[in-house]
């Protein structure tokens, strides 16, 4: 407790609302607000109406959701993969090996979004692999992306975790792939389903790249919010980002019910 | 199990083994684990597949980027795309933005991040617990959500402008800040915060509450302890998170993409503006390499600040 006497803590507090509630939980609730509204011509929304969700969840806005889905499943599937593989060889190398493999894999992050999307767009728009317009083109981009997010929080699971255990397996004789598939993943579980959880919403919201290299026939729901804004539907495109964001949220609350199942240690 | 396996890993088993090299060789099968010798070259070539992966869809490409800014397909010296971008207004004016933009934001993020973590922490309150988790699911929205929050609080038919002419009267609110540098600034100070006050929070955590009330009971004031206390502490929590902010920032497409504004160009937005709807490659490429040359400069001094504060 820093501030002790009540008045002092009550000017925390009211510096704390006037701060956080305008600037964080504001917008949240004002696009909760705008998707169920027809008009917002003065202090508040006015004409409330589900129709924004009943056109969100159909026809282009539907494609897009499943296209989007698709799309992070399939990029996070290939980042846990690539990122835990190259985190397991990192963790075997000496220290230099591993530094060099760590800072690899981190690369992506330090790159900006747009560049990595320009930069597989010049690349596979040639031969001999000539992926442009593709829907394996955008899946390759945010498995690039997030590679570098999954490697982060494996590598650093792998550094938590007990030596002992695998030592005991490989001193009663099991060879290295069994440990390995028996011993040191299921410990890994916990923060490989976390790491799957945030290259999915990663993935989900990702627009930079994505706007770089889209097909028209695999648009993902962040595109497609940015052409009903830009079009001028605010309201419909309110009600596609809610869509969104409580995809986002029930993926990760799925995740997260993993892990606490999984962490049985 | 074979007795073989229980044994430390011997030489090499190999067919022309004489008795008298090996006086006590194996009964049965050879042993199971592999020999040590050999062993460091497989894990040197267990790295390599996920290597090989990230260099054909990630280095390949980039280098491409370096190589078409510096020799274009469509003909053209080296250097002759550079001169051609920097010499061009709309180049510096993005190079500028973006920059100003990105240490402003990161200020904004510092001050206002330690602000908050700083009351979360200390002078907690109900539901404080709730307002860091919060925190945790606002990092996994996506930037642009915030713009298009903005439009609605600060538009021109917005929330704080319709409350301004129901106070005032009047035809519009004086708020037409959003296609300005300043609505983006916002929006950025927004998004980011939560990306300084995770790591500030679990610094905070990990901090001995004794030492505040140590100070407390020797009469230090909330500011002394702040200052000689608390900071010292958050240090590296901050340099890091800030950096982090900063290269973000420097990177951020989706709220300069949805602010929608002709006059707030930075330098993903002109690779994007360049590459897609000019399709002018050579000039999207050399404008990537000089956003690639600041964030990746900056993220190294991210990763030496980040060991050194041991984050």
């Amino acid at each position: 407790m820093l501030v002790h006497s009540k008045g002092g803590r009550w000017a925390a507090w009211s510096l704390f609302g006037i701060l956080f509630v305008p600037l964080f939980a504001l917008p949240l609730l004002v696009v909760v607000a705008a998707s169920f509204a027809t008009r917002w011509s003065g202090a508040f929304p006015s004409g409330p109406t589900t129709a924004n969700y009943a056109s969100a969840v159909q026809g282009e806005s539907l494609q897009a959701l499943t296209t989007s889905l698709v799309t992070a499943l399939a990029a996070s599937l290939l980042a846990l993969t690539a990122g835990t593989w190259a985190a397991l060889a990192a963790a075997a190398l000496g220290r230099r090996g591993k530094r060099v493999l760590d800072a690899l894999f981190m690369l992506p992050v330090a790159v900006p979004s747009v560049v990595v999307g320009l930069a597989v767009l010049v690349a596979f728009s040639r031969p001999p692999l000539l992926l442009n317009g593709t829907s394996t083109i955008v899946v390759l981009a945010h498995a690039i992306l997030v590679t570098a997010f999954a490697h982060q929080s494996v590598s650093a699971a792998i550094v938590r975790l007990d030596p002992a255990y695998e030592q005991a397996a490989a001193s009663l004789g099991a060879r290295p792939a069994y440990v390995l598939w028996r011993v040191r993943i299921p410990l890994l579980l916990p923060s490989l389903t976390a790491a799957a959880g945030l290259c999915f919403a990663l993935s989900m919201g990702e627009l930079s790249a994505t706007m770089m290299l889209y097909p028209p026939d695999w648009m993902p729901l962040p595109v497609r919010i940015f052409t009903a804004t830009d079009r001028g539907s605010l309201f419909g495109g309110s009600a596609v980002a809610v869509v969104l964001m409580a995809t986002t949220l029930l993926v990760l609350l799925a995740v997260s019910r993993v892990r606490t199942r999984a962490s049985y240690r | 199990m074979p007795e073989a396996a229980l044994r430390p890993a011997g030489p090499a088993p190999t067919g022309t083994r004489t008795p008298s090299e090996h006086p006590d060789p194996p009964r049965e099968a050879p042993p199971k684990t592999p020999p040590r010798g050999t062993r460091s070259l497989p894990r040197a070539l267990w790295a390599l597949p996920p290597v090989a992966v990230l260099g054909l869809v990630f280095l390949y490409p980039l280098a491409l980027v370096v190589r078409q800014s510096l020799t274009p397909d469509n003909g053209g010296g080296a250097f002759d795309a550079y001169s051609a971008v920097f010499a061009s207004h709309a180049f510096r004016e993005a190079l500028g933005t973006t920059v100003w933009l990105a240490l402003a934001a990161t200020v904004g993020c510092l001050l206002l991040g330690f602000t908050l973590a700083l009351i979360i922490a200390f002078v907690p309150f109900p539901g404080a617990k709730a307002v860091a988790r919060f925190i945790d699911v606002f990092l996994s929205f996506p930037s642009f959500l915030i713009t298009l929050a903005l439009l609605f609080i600060y538009g021109t038919v917005g929330m704080a402008n319709g409350l301004w002419t129901d106070a005032f009267g009047g035809s519009g609110g004086p708020f037409h800040f959003l296609t300005t540098p300043w609505g983006v600034l916002l929006a950025e100070i927004t998004y980011f915060t939560p990306f300084v006050m995770r790591p500030l929070l679990a610094a905070f955590s990990q901090l001995d509450t004794a030492q505040l009330e140590v100070a407390a009971g020797l009469g230090a004031r909330p500011a002394r302890i702040i200052r000689q206390v608390i900071l010292p502490e958050a240090l590296p929590a901050l340099a890091a998170g800030g950096s982090l902010v900063l290269v973000m920032c420097l990177n951020e497409f989706g709220i300069v993409l949805f602010t929608g504004a002709k006059g707030v160009t930075t330098l993903p937005m002109l690779v994007y503006g360049k590459a897609i709807l000019e399709s002018d490659y050579p000039a999207a490429c050399v404008a990537a390499v000089v956003n690639i040359a600041i964030s990746i400069g900056l993220f190294g001094l991210y990763r030496v600040v980040g060991k050194r504060a041991g984050a």
